[in-house]
């Protein structure tokens, strides 16, 4: 496909065409190569954000059809009604997100530094679940958190349960059906965006530092803290983004793992488009909650100082 | 203490493992209750030790339909993303245009957006078009959110490839078509086939935007979102893992393919 579409070649021999003509088609070339691809994306990416800014502010009922009357009203009426949910998902997502750096990090620095010739291994071995679909990977989790299971009998025993029960994670002794259960499967599902991108930016660390920095009488503590991790930045900054986007419009794990009291905003706007049908609701929730994550991730990415990255 | 020490030299390493195993345990689950036979209708807690669903895997109604449905999606949605990002990609890296600010913010956005903001939007547009959902809108959507991914994965190839093995090839007197074929596209073969991978996967993986898109068709994710409703039939693990072990075999024989391909190549 790629093969036969992607060289700009002349019908013509070019020796044949005049000068000027084949110059002017040379220039048109980037154009060509960009305007399928730029205009997939501009009809069914950029123009349905118009449309939903539009539908937003529409008023109007199933049956009689919908009208754009500027009802800002909608959005505040979302917001009041709905902040518990806002504020839960950057919530879990932020509380996965951390979760996820936390995890990941001693991985992403075993493979990087430690793993030697287990490398691709453990490569593969991170990549390797993404194979299973998501759904049924994440199905597991109710096998594995299931009421009076082994991990729950662990977690029990040591009196984990009791703590996290105090703090609201967690119901009595049941983790299916809580905070703690959402939250456990966003960090893991979304663990392998945060491990790669880590990895990658460790990969890249000159080995001699470490060395140099022992030479230098550093503790390894030190070394790490002043060379390793700063050194790190860029990955971690891609590795929480690339975690915390996708967690926070996510409504799988909630809806799978957790009850009506841990309901995420993508249940909710999932639940206003295609059963109450209420869509100008349902494109204020989604407009929101799309402001909101590019407000955070644009403060995040200045705050940092990489915004190279993008 | 040297147990302790011990402990404080190798807790990288022990974290590291852990973590690997918190990312692996489902997958064993997947695996282990894919020989179960459940009591009930849902396949939650081991029962018994059964072939049943690996010697009869489609004999649960619709559901291989919605995976042939969603192999057929995701390779169309291969193509076309692919086609359609190795071209830009090629023209990011190559050429001097106007825009390319805002072009490569456009690339950039759908990688920054939680997924079901895309869904809403897309149905958005779907609805007041009037378009009736099912394969072709669900086709459209996957080629719109795999786009940016593919772009991703080629142009850090075409980067950094050596511009001077094509003048090498024009010097002697390759054509452009010559030149492209023959020394172009296989150096950036191993990006694109990255970025076409990448957007099988996320395509035949993807729940949120083809739920929102896909009107009464149902794709394979979509029917396991269903059966999690009605009760999950053991086939589906039995899925899960077959194609586990596919996707490993196929790493795994890239992996001797690229290393027989760097031990020729040495003289």
């Amino acid at each position: 496909m790629t093969v036969t579409e992607a060289p700009p070649a002349p019908p013509t021999d070019p020796a044949e065409l005049p000068v000027r003509k084949a110059s002017t088609r040379k220039r048109l070339v980037p154009y060509w190569l960009l305007l399928p691809g730029i205009l997939w994306l501009v009809v069914f990416f950029a123009l349905p954000m118009v449309y939903q800014a539009s539908t937003s502010v529409q008023t109007g009922s199933l049956e009689k059809g919908f009208e754009v009357t500027w009802h800002f009203q909608t959005y505040w009426d979302a917001l009041s009604e709905y902040y518990p949910q806002f504020i839960r998902s950057l919530l879990y997502a932020g509380t996965a997100t951390i979760l996820c750096l936390l995890l990941g990090y001693p991985l992403a620095y075993l493979i990087a530094f430690k793993a030697g010739r287990w490398r691709n291994v453990v490569l593969v071995l991170v990549i390797a679940p993404f194979f299973t679909s998501f759904l049924i990977r994440t199905l597991a989790w109710k096998t594995i958190l299931a009421d009076g299971g082994a991990v729950v009998d662990v977690l029990n025993t040591l009196h984990v349960l009791d703590v996290t029960s105090w703090l609201g994670w967690t119901e009595s002794n049941r983790v299916l059906a809580t905070p703690m259960a959402v939250v456990c499967g966003l960090t893991y599902n979304f663990l392998p965006f945060m491990i790669l991108p880590l990895y990658t930016s460790l990969e890249r660390i000159d080995g001699r530092l470490h060395e140099a920095a022992g030479d230098l009488y550093a503790t390894p503590a030190t070394t790490f803290l002043k060379v390793t991790f700063p050194l790190s930045m860029p990955g971690v900054v891609s590795g929480t983004l690339l975690t915390f986007i996708p967690a926070s419009g996510d409504y799988v794990n909630a809806e799978l793992l957790g009850s009506t009291d841990t309901k995420m905003v993508g249940s909710v706007i999932q639940t206003q488009f295609l059963r109450v049908l209420d869509y100008p609701m349902a494109a204020a929730l989604s407009f929101i909650l799309m402001a909101v994550v590019l407000l955070m991730v644009t403060v995040y990415i200045r705050r940092s100082g990489t915004e190279d990255l993008v | 203490m040297p147990v302790l020490r011990w402990l404080r030299r190798h807790l990288i390493v022990i974290a590291g493992l852990l973590t690997l195993a918190y990312m692996i345990l489902p997958n064993i689950v997947v695996m282990v209750f894919s020989f179960n036979k459940p009591n009930g209708r849902f396949n939650y807690a081991w029962q018994r030790f059964s072939l049943d669903a690996w010697t009869d895997p489609c004999g649960v109604a619709d559901m291989c339909g919605s995976l042939s449905l969603s192999l057929q999606i995701a390779t169309w949605a291969t193509i076309g993303a692919t086609a359609l990002g190795t071209m830009i990609a090629f023209a990011l890296v190559r050429y001097r245009f106007r825009a390319r600010g805002a072009i490569n913010s456009l690339i950039f956005l759908p990688m920054a957006m939680p997924e079901v903001v895309m869904a809403a939007s897309l149905l958005t547009l779907f609805l007041n078009m009037g378009a009736q959902l099912g394969f072709w809108t669900v086709l459209i959507a996957h080629i719109m959110f795999c786009l940016s991914f593919v772009v991703t994965a080629v142009k850090a190839r075409v980067m950094s490839m050596d511009p001077r093995l094509e003048e090498a090839a024009r010097d002697l007197y390759a054509g452009p078509v010559q030149t492209f074929l023959r020394v172009t596209l296989p150096i950036a073969a191993p990006g694109i086939a990255a970025g076409a991978l990448l957007a099988f996967a996320l395509s035949f993986d993807d729940f949120i935007i083809t739920n929102f898109n896909a009107g009464s068709t149902v794709t394979f994710p979509m029917f396991v979102w269903g059966s999690a409703q009605r009760g999950t039939p053991v086939q589906i693990n039995v899925i899960g893992t077959a194609m586990f072990i596919i996707a490993v075999l196929v790493v795994v024989a890239g992996q001797l393919i690229a290393n027989r391909r760097k031990n020729s190549a040495r003289p």
